[in-house]
């Protein structure tokens, strides 16, 4: 996917322009931070501990990373045992390349896909059309993105959360030429209808994966609407596209994992289904695929590995950081411009495609912490994106008037006595912009901050002058 | 160089080992040996009734009867009550039920799109969540519980454990090897892709029942 970080000003002040998008944020609000609360609340009242959960959680995350080469062997040679073909790719390209040859090596015309966040981030869908094979999307909402236009989604769970009710039935009309319908149930009819005929003569499924288990050499899928059994019941040839930090030791680690990672996707207390995929069919089976491949994506991961931002690599892709953050649930998700969005995206974007196009990302966000007290493997969000915050001054790309300015200060703040001078001044000048009330209206050297609240007015008197006068 | 050992190379060299360690693979195979259980509450009373309330809360809808001679007339019973096709795909492993008898057109095989009702077996359930769990295979073929508009499973009560940890380890003793899909099906098939809004069946079925036999 084309990266559009870099005009994250723009596409923010755009977005909050917007009343539409500004309508639908609404509508949405607080949704999933509601059903997450509850189904805590459910887990706690049946003697169970989301804390300790989440702890042992984050600890098997760990424990892989730690040796990840090394379970990333076990997987392979498990799966590789039971019949599937494990491939690598460095980055989008490989991938695109990697399963455009398969298409061809098994006369693909067409792949249903169930959701692959990796294969928003390598573009899949336009060099599988570029090669004549026509990429059809099975969740439903990517299935309402991909028809308007190949639209990005906003949200890791919830593709369209930034559409309504009206514009879906627009779409469908337009693109199903059927008459308009009205009612969610009716629409999930008509894409069912429409996709179940897809299923049915694709050659290909394409999904991504939850978790890999090194133990049995198996993918996890987890989903609600059952596309994800589809893609993996029906066409003869299934590719898995996934990344390489996936991997988990066991089935009792998956157990666990699956408990955190629904619960705070959702709220729900187990989706759908969840199935675990191992090996090709026996030639004995009705239905499976007859070939499965893996492609165990670096695209900027294998980096982090031991780095200041191993942490990030512990991520599930729950979304439940998005739905927490006051940014993400004012701004939706397409203004952070790349494939994730919110506080785990606004870290992994400008890790995997490097500070300088992603320059406004690791301030996109107020530092709440709401992000980091959720997330169900620990991530220290807050302090990633203040570690990014860091990087951007030791490689000056700030703003030069904000390094002048900062540079300034400190230069003040080493000679006290002009420092005590700066601030008579300051307090003084505060206080008459104040005019006699206690909070600031508009502020004369930053304007943009006062457009939307007060700035406090300084007592009258600055630190250093009342403890003069208090001192004993 | 390839991209597999660009790939492993670059983890190793951020591990900051340059070559597999001659004691590589210790921690892993403790862990797999050890295969360490998550914290998780312990269920209180009964399983059945557990797994009854918990399907009810995923839509499913559950009729408890009490031997298996019983299960043709109770599943004939919920397709008459709901008006659903007296014809049925499902696994050729149950077709051994008096369906004929209860007035089901039967047929063992795997589904087709056309296939209205799909009745299964099933390999074991899980009662925390209220769970089916589907294992494929010649005689469990996985399209039965996928494509047909009703899912019907038929399920034995002494097969009700606590949770997914006691269904792996009856999967590992029983089967030694897990086959190729293991499904776990938790209530119809849902999205709440628009407006957060949930509606039932979007891609799989719009209904699903389970029969469980008490004595069994």
């Amino acid at each position: 996917m084309q990266i559009r970080s870099m005009f994250f000003k723009a596409n923010a002040s755009a977005a909050l322009a917007n009343p539409v998008l500004q309508g639908n944020l609404r509508t949405s609000k607080g949704k999933f931070v509601d059903k997450r609360r509850a189904a805590v609340a459910d887990f706690e009242a049946e003697g169970g501990d989301f804390e300790a959960m989440r702890a042992a959680a984050a600890e098997v995350r760990n424990l892989v990373l730690k040796d990840l080469d090394l379970w990333l062997e076990k997987f392979e040679s498990a799966a590789t045992a039971r019949g599937a073909t494990v491939l690598w790719a460095k980055d989008g390209e490989e991938i695109c390349r990697h399963v455009v040859d398969i298409a061809r090596r098994h006369s693909v015309r067409k792949a249903v896909k169930s959701k692959s966040m990796l294969s928003e981030e390598a573009g899949l869908n336009q060099a599988l059309e570029a090669s004549n094979v026509q990429p059809v999307e099975t969740d439903l909402g990517e299935y309402i993105l991909q028809i308007n236009d190949n639209e990005p989604p906003s949200h890791i769970i919830a593709p369209v959360i930034h559409k309504s009710l009206d514009e879906v039935a627009d779409l469908f009309e337009k693109t199903h030429r059927k008459p308009r319908k009205t009612e969610i149930p009716e629409l999930t009819r008509e894409a069912r209808e429409a996709l179940r005929a897809h299923f049915l003569d694709a050659d290909m499924g394409i999904s991504g994966g939850n978790f890999l288990v090194a133990e049995t050499g198996s993918v996890a899928l987890v989903t609600n609407e059952g596309n994800g059994r589809m893609v993996t019941t029906l066409p003869r040839v299934h590719v898995v596209v996934t990344g390489i930090e996936k991997v988990i030791p066991t089935l009792e680690d998956l157990s666990l994992l699956l408990r955190v990672l629904i619960r705070s996707a959702t709220g729900q207390h187990i989706s759908n289904y969840v199935s675990l995929l191992t090996g090709v069919k026996r030639p004995d089976e009705h239905d499976g695929p007859e070939h499965l491949y893996y492609i165990l994506v670096d695209n900027g991961r294998a980096d982090l590995v031991g780095s200041q931002f191993q942490d990030m690599l512990r991520c599930i892709r729950c979304g439940a950081c998005m739905n927490h953050c006051p940014v993400y649930q004012t701004i939706g998700g397409h203004a952070y411009g790349w494939v994730y969005p919110g506080p785990m995206g606004s870290v992994l974007t400008p890790l995997y495609n490097g500070l300088d196009k992603a320059i406004d990302l690791p301030h996109a966000a107020t530092l709440c912490n709401q992000c980091g007290v959720v997330c169900p493997v620990k991530i220290p969000l807050p302090e990633l994106l203040r570690k990014l915050r860091e990087q951007q001054v030791e490689k000056n790309l700030r703003p030069w008037l904000e390094r002048v300015a900062i540079k300034g200060w400190a230069w003040v703040a080493g000679k006290p006595k002009l420092y005590a001078l700066g601030t008579w001044f300051g307090v003084r000048y505060l206080n008459w912009l104040a005019g006699g009330k206690n909070r600031i209206g508009v502020l004369g050297a930053a304007p943009e901050w006062t457009l939307g609240r007060d700035f406090p007015a300084p007592e009258g008197k600055t630190f250093r002058e009342l403890y003069s006068t208090r001192r004993r | 160089m390839s991209s597999r050992e660009d790939i492993l190379g670059r983890v190793r060299r951020q591990l900051g080992r340059e070559s597999a360690p001659a004691d590589a693979g210790r921690d892993i195979d403790a862990w797999l040996a050890v295969r360490r259980e998550g914290p998780r509450p312990t269920l209180d009373g009964e399983l059945l009734s557990r797994f009854k309330e918990k399907s009810e809360a995923l839509s499913t809808t559950v009729d408890v009867v009490a031997e298996w001679s019983a299960v043709p007339a109770a599943v004939a019973r919920y397709l008459q009550n709901n008006g659903l096709p007296m014809q049925a795909v499902g696994w050729p492993l149950v077709s051994g039920h008096e369906w004929t008898a209860a007035g089901i057109a039967f047929q063992g095989r795997g589904a087709v799109d056309a296939d209205l009702v799909g009745i299964t077996g099933c390999y074991c359930a899980i009662a925390e969540t209220g769970t089916l769990m589907l294992l494929s295979g010649p005689d469990t073929p996985a399209s039965v519980s996928l494509l047909p508009e009703t899912h019907v499973a038929v399920l034995a009560a002494s097969r009700i454990v606590a949770g997914m940890e006691e269904a792996w380890n009856l999967a590992r003793t029983e089967l030694g090897v897990l086959p190729r899909a293991v499904n776990f099906v938790s209530g119809p098939s849902r999205t709440g892709d628009i407006e957060q809004t949930i509606v039932l069946g979007a891609h799989g079925p719009y209904r699903v029942h389970v029969v469980v036999v008490a004595g069994a």
